[in-house]
């Protein structure tokens, strides 16, 4: 598949009239975007607050972050089965983009396992969306309403909004186009026959209700190990429905911009192969785990390829599968290098993996979790501050009287996402 | 300004006391700095000064461990010292590991900062470098110049706050700490990096080596459970409706001992669960469904089981760090063993 990723430099974000791109400012108008969702009678409120880099705003609880695309050309929709009722296959022709934006879902906690994105300050080292223009969707949810339903609720409205800012893009003219192309695999590994076959096994957080991720439109949970073409992430085949602990969360935004596909493309047809993407779960069931792991190691053998790099989303229980996808690749005769993050503890001297093979001899860190920092109060919060000490990195006596965090950076959104998209990494001392 | 006040630690053969036949010798104190003293005593410089050197048997110490390291304290106490050191220890093991357990109870039980310095093969240094920086040396005393001098920077460095770096840097023995610090590209560049020298066998270095957890042997299976005395454990997070304990929903720093001796049932409206690991709907609408008390009372009627505890121990799984879950289950462990419980249930989640 070939796809013209077309970028539009967001410069400036502000409300207006309409929600439209002018000279590289971002317009949104907030009625437009509400009314989009606003019928949902599981939503009692919501409001549009903006975001900048470098302002004093906490924005907490974070639900998710996506970026505004939209499909120009080649068939089907960005976000394809979970906006509107088509779904179509995606991954080729054009899609515009408007880089440097991005929307926040924002609102009183699910479960515990929102988090913090600081604009800055210490916080804001820590979350890459500290660098973006942030349009957040403030929701309230319905009285009594059940977790489950809110989840689904503030999700949907995130995809909806983002979709239609999205649509501003279509008729501008991009800053600069970038083609990615991967071939059929028998076409793509005559391409290159020198170059070593590199696939890209991503695993999905699927460990159920508040932790899951959706694949055109389908529940994560109940696919088995499948083939993807890399630029289908691209135009938003794979999205966010998950609450996993804020450090170690893959919004949508990342999935949109998987740094992993991002690197392999950056070396496609000079030093490897690249492939293609196997997507794989992390459910918690034993049957499910040994199913799909052989299935991971079957296809990356049918594939041929001379290694794989293996990412997962959350910890501790996925460290499992993890370690049996790395085994039984490895097994095959297949090279695997790992991305993780780690959790030893705040002293830093305990395991970081809650699972090991002797096979995992190649491991790439996103750093350790489980560190206290603590962030300086900002002037503005946008959601609510209340949550905080049962938010996960949190702890009783973590928000202080002069509205300053301490909490490990768990609490940061995306702080040590497993798949390497940041430059925080540890090492022993 | 004054200068900071050291105290030094040696053994009985570098006090010049004698060898092996003086290594029975209990702790004794000396104003000033004594033998290799002089020289850490130079490396210091015109910031500190070693105003005594206490002195041991290393045969002693082993053999006393407790009372050794208490009448040491008592004698160091009252220098009111800025900074401790003991050794170099070279790779004499029993001084090495005298000099580690010394080192850490002063800093734990003083508060002063300590330091100590041995050669990598030295028992003490496994035993004690995640609670100390221990500098390198060579394996004999004919290193003693360039250890006393890189013991003395070193031990400046610490006791004024200075930024520590790497091991290689520092010359200390790595800890086994993870430690952040911000690459100058990020993790999916360097995975890619490593995957293309993996596949070309080409030399790489991992990020994180996989642990050894170790093995913990299972005690022999209980055939005939009418007698028993039975527990409730549970890394689910099931704490009383107000979390008395503050247990954390992540990264457990605690565990809780809570009474159900009242209860055929986990009553909802005084048990709730707390773990941020899992999705809590379906163990709030019946919390015996992690802490299974219904069923346990029923085989405890049916005399299946002998006898449940009055209490079940709680804590949180999720991002618990192994040393933490070690340390609760070896404390409680205690407990439930003096209380007569003889077989234990762990639910997880």
């Amino acid at each position: 598949m070939r796809l013209e990723v077309g970028k539009i430099f967001i410069e400036d974000i502000r409300f207006g009239e309409s929600t439209h791109v002018e000279k590289g400012t971002l317009y949104v108008n907030e009625k437009e975007l509400i009314d989009l969702f606003i019928e949902d009678d599981r939503i009692k409120s919501a409001k549009i607050e903006l975001a900048k880099p470098g302002e004093s705003i906490r924005i907490t609880p974070v639900k998710d972050v996506l970026e505004p695309r939209v499909k120009v050309s080649g068939g089907g929709t960005n976000f394809p089965g979970v906006v509107g009722n088509k779904v179509k296959q995606v991954g080729e022709g054009r899609t515009h983009v408007l880089s440097g934006a991005a929307v926040v879902t924002v609102g009183k906690i699910v479960g515990f396992q929102e988090g913090i994105v600081d604009m800055t300050g210490i916080g804001a080292d820590y979350t890459p969306f500290s660098k973006m223009l942030n349009i957040c969707v403030v929701i309230e949810p319905e009285e009594g309403i059940e977790s489950h339903a809110y989840e689904a609720a503030a999700r949907e409205a995130g995809l909806v909004v983002t979709n239609f800012i999205g649509e501003a893009g279509r008729n501008i003219e991009p800053d600069e186009i970038e083609v990615f192309e991967t071939k059929g695999i028998i076409e793509q590994a005559k391409m290159y026959p020198n170059l070593p076959r590199i696939g890209y096994v991503c695993m999905l957080q699927s460990q159920g209700l508040l932790h899951d991720t959706y694949v055109y439109g389908v529940d994560a949970k109940k696919i088995i190990p499948t083939l993807m073409n890399p630029t289908e992430f691209m135009d938003g085949a794979v999205i966010s429905g998950n609450c996993v602990a804020s450090c170690d969360k893959i919004p949508t935004y990342l999935h949109q911009n998987d740094p992993i596909i991002e690197e392999l493309f950056e070396k496609h047809g000079k030093e490897l192969n690249f492939m293609g993407v196997i997507i794989t779960n992390e459910n918690v069931f034993l049957a499910d785990k040994e199913r799909c792991s052989d299935g991971v190691a079957k296809l990356a053998r049918l594939m041929d390829l001379d290694g794989v790099i293996i990412t997962e989303e959350g910890y501790g229980n996925p460290d499992t599968d993890l370690m049996m996808n790395c085994k039984k690749v490895e097994q095959n005769g297949i090279k695997t290098v790992l991305v993780t993050d780690e959790f030893p503890g705040r002293d830093g001297k305990s395991e970081s993996l809650a699972d090991a093979v002797k096979e995992a001899d190649a491991l790439v860190s996103c750093g350790q979790g489980n560190i206290v920092i603590t962030m300086p109060p900002m002037d503005k919060v946008i959601g609510t501050l209340e949550d905080i000490e049962t938010m996960i990195g949190g702890y009783d006596g973590s928000l202080k009287e002069d509205g300053s965090i301490e909490a490990e950076i768990q609490i940061i959104i995306s702080a040590t996402s497993a798949f390497g998209c940041n430059k925080l990494t540890a090492r022993m001392h | 300004m004054s200068k900071l006040k050291v105290v030094h630690y040696i053994n009985n053969f570098f006090a010049g006391i004698g060898g092996e036949e003086k290594a029975d010798i209990p702790p004794r104190e000396m104003e000033g700095f004594v033998g290799p003293g002089m020289a850490l005593n130079n490396s210091l410089g015109d910031e500190a000064e070693i105003v005594a050197t206490v002195v041991c048997g290393d045969s002693y110490y082993a053999e006393n461990l407790e009372k050794a390291e208490a009448d040491l304290l008592e004698m160091i106490k009252k220098y009111d010292a800025d900074l401790f050191i003991s050794g170099p220890a070279f790779n004499a093991g029993r001084y090495g590991v005298a000099c580690g357990a010394i080192a850490k109870a002063v800093e734990e039980k003083l508060g002063i900062p300590s330091v100590t310095a041995m050669y990598e093969e030295n028992p003490g240094v496994d035993m004690f470098k995640k609670d100390l920086y221990i500098i390198t040396t060579g394996n004999s005393a004919a290193d003693m110049r360039k250890a006393v001098k890189k013991l003395g920077e070193f031990a400046l460095k610490l006791v004024k706050d200075e930024e520590i770096g790497t091991p290689e840097a520092e010359g200390y023995h790595v800890r086994g700490i993870r430690t952040n610090y911000f690459h100058e590209k990020r993790g999916a560049k360097r995975a890619v990096e490593m995957m293309l020298k993996k596949v070309n066998n080409l030399p790489y270095e991992t990020e994180y080596e996989m642990p050894d957890f170790g093995n913990v042997t299972p005690m022999p299976a209980i055939m005939d459970l009418s007698d028993k005395k039975i527990a409730l454990v549970t890394s689910g997070g099931v704490v009383p409706t107000d979390n008395p304990d503050r247990i954390e929903s992540s990264s457990a720093t605690k565990y809780g001992i809570y009474d159900i001796s009242e209860y055929d049932s986990m009553p909802a409206d005084k048990f709730t669960t707390i773990h941020g690991g899992y999705d809590r709907t379906y163990a709030l609408q019946d919390i015996n469904r992690v802490v299974p008390l219904d069923v346990m009372r029923d085989l405890e009627k049916e005399g299946v089981i002998g006898e449940l505890a009055d209490y079940y121990i709680a804590t949180t799984g999720t991002g618990t760090s192994v040393g933490n879950a070690r340390g609760f289950g070896e404390e409680y462990s205690k407990k439930l063993l003096a209380d007569g419980v003889q077989a234990v249930i762990v639910t997880s989640t």
